[in-house]
């Protein structure tokens, strides 16, 4: 899993139909310390995420089938949470 | 999933018998600011998209879940054609 930022929305009439009622967010993956890291990527929102929150994405096929809820569905990335805060311990 | 434009078409006579009654298409990924990163590459396309619009494609084997129960021996797909998009500061 990554730590990303939502920085946009996606609209696409024409899609595949597992994409039917779900939410197309761009987000932007983040270094540790928040800055951006490679380039943006869509993803599908399974936790009601919106623009400037940081998230917590999966890039890989059947865990984000999973966030979507729909086994089978032609997707790579999804967002499965919120991020509340990151805490990292400087001695390490 | 990334952000892409179609740039062309690949013609390909003899492949993979599962890839029959595909059309594959040279895409270009794009960032948000429509800028081409990355080099293109060949998607198959399960959406009915033409060369010149903006899509997004599918890496993976997810890329084949589309044209279920054959199983094409791809790597990227298609999945939606992008109406519009917007990036807010």
């Amino acid at each position: 899993m990554q730590i990303a930022r939502v920085v946009g929305t996606v609209v696409s009439t024409q899609k595949h139909r597992a994409f039917e009622a779900a939410k197309l967010l761009l987000v932007q993956p983040l270094n540790l310390d928040d800055t951006p890291r490679g380039a943006t990527l869509l993803a599908v929102d399974g936790v009601g995420a919106g623009v400037h929150e940081k998230v917590l994405i999966v890039l890989e096929g059947r865990a984000a089938g999973e966030a979507l809820g729909r086994k089978g569905a032609p997707v790579d990335a999804a967002i499965i949470g919120i991020v509340d805060a990151v805490d990292i311990d400087e001695h390490l | 999933m990334n952000l892409a434009r179609v740039i062309g078409t690949v013609v390909v006579t003899r492949k993979d018998e599962n890839l029959a009654q595909t059309t594959l298409l040279l895409v270009q990924p794009l960032t948000e600011a429509r800028q081409p990163v990355g080099r293109p590459l060949v998607a198959v396309d399960s959406v009915g998209a033409g060369v010149g619009e903006e899509v997004f494609f599918v890496r993976g084997k997810e890329a084949s879940f589309p044209f279920h129960p054959v199983e094409p021996p791809v790597d990227a797909g298609i999945v939606g054609i992008v109406d519009h998009w917007h990036v807010e500061a």
